[in-house]
């Protein structure tokens, strides 16, 4: 689902990508920037947070900086026809923050289920990742857990 | 970071809300003014504990283009890769990875068309592969960090 954006939209877009501004009206402050009313920023930012546009509005952590230290990114090797199932079940695991179908890149590549883990110390990245396993069962056929080394960039969207 | 800016961020990973003066309206239960809000969040993003305070724009609602990408990249080449990946501004996220698909990177584009022209470019110009894993479906975002 899209909505393409006008260009008051983009402004406003434009305007927060970088965060909202730290004043007592932030929304005062955009539309300042933008060149429009408070009430027409806030009426928008309302529907674009209803249409998902906006996906939520507050505080990113860094989760290095929280102590989470080891990032995984599981990745699953599943049939096409079991990844519906294989999908609900991971995703309604409480510790997994992000989980995705995509394509496989056959030879090198058969994982095609993508679970996000997040722990502070190695075991307990280990545990989850049992926990994930456990929770598919034999849907997956094999998978592996690429940690994270480093941050190479992390800004969010740019326009 | 004491117990406030902990309760700041379990608290504000959402529903910060729109209104005139949003810091005022939400201060009070954390035992602050809108203004010592403001100074807390303003030092929480200086600190580096978070990245960024304000909405998550969602890039494929937008009528643009979402997707993950990896290459394999020679170990000797890693960080010229890197800074060449990392210059284009559709490129949000970027995190090396253990594993012979080393580069693993977002990226997110206004327009339609553009996803491509940028996997290209990076192609064309590193001489390295770039592997387009586009999400087919979501099954959950949203995980929130405890402090």
């Amino acid at each position: 689902m899209t909505t393409p954006l006008d260009p008051i939209d983009r402004a406003i877009v434009v305007a927060t990508q970088d965060g909202l501004p730290l004043v007592d009206k932030p929304y005062h402050e955009v539309a300042r920037q933008v060149g429009t009313s408070a009430e027409d920023v806030m009426n928008r930012m309302e529907r674009m947070l209803h249409e998902g546009v906006i996906r939520r509005i507050g505080v990113v952590p860094n989760h290095y900086a929280l102590g989470y230290k080891f990032n995984g990114m599981t990745v699953w090797d599943v049939a096409d026809q079991d990844i519906a199932e294989a999908g609900r079940r991971v995703g309604e695991l409480e510790f997994v923050s992000h989980c995705y179908h995509r394509p496989r890149h056959l030879p090198d590549w058969p994982y095609s289920l993508f679970a996000m883990i997040h722990a502070k110390e190695k075991a307990d990245a280990d545990a989850l990742v049992q926990r994930v396993a456990d929770a598919l069962g034999p849907l997956s056929r094999g998978h592996l857990v690429l940690f994270s080394s480093r941050i190479l960039k992390k800004t969010g969207l740019r326009l | 970071m004491d117990d406030i800016d902990r309760a700041i961020i379990n608290s504000l990973q959402g529903g910060f809300p729109i209104c005139d003066q949003p810091f005022g309206a939400i201060a009070e239960p954390l035992g602050l003014t809108g203004t010592q809000l403001m100074a807390r969040i303003r030092k929480l993003k200086e600190d580096g504990i978070i990245s960024r305070f304000g909405p998550m724009w969602h890039a494929e609602r937008m009528g643009g283009e979402l997707t993950l990408s990896a290459m394999k990249v020679p170990a000797e080449r890693f960080d010229e890769v890197a800074e060449l990946v990392n210059s284009y501004p559709e490129v949000a996220h970027n995190y090396a990875r253990e594993h012979a698909l080393n580069m693993w990177f977002v990226v997110a584009t206004e327009k339609p068309g553009r996803k491509a022209e940028v996997l290209a470019e990076i192609e064309a110009r590193t001489g390295v592969e770039v592997h387009d894993m586009p999400k087919i479906q979501e099954f959950y975002v949203g995980l929130r960090f405890e402090a």
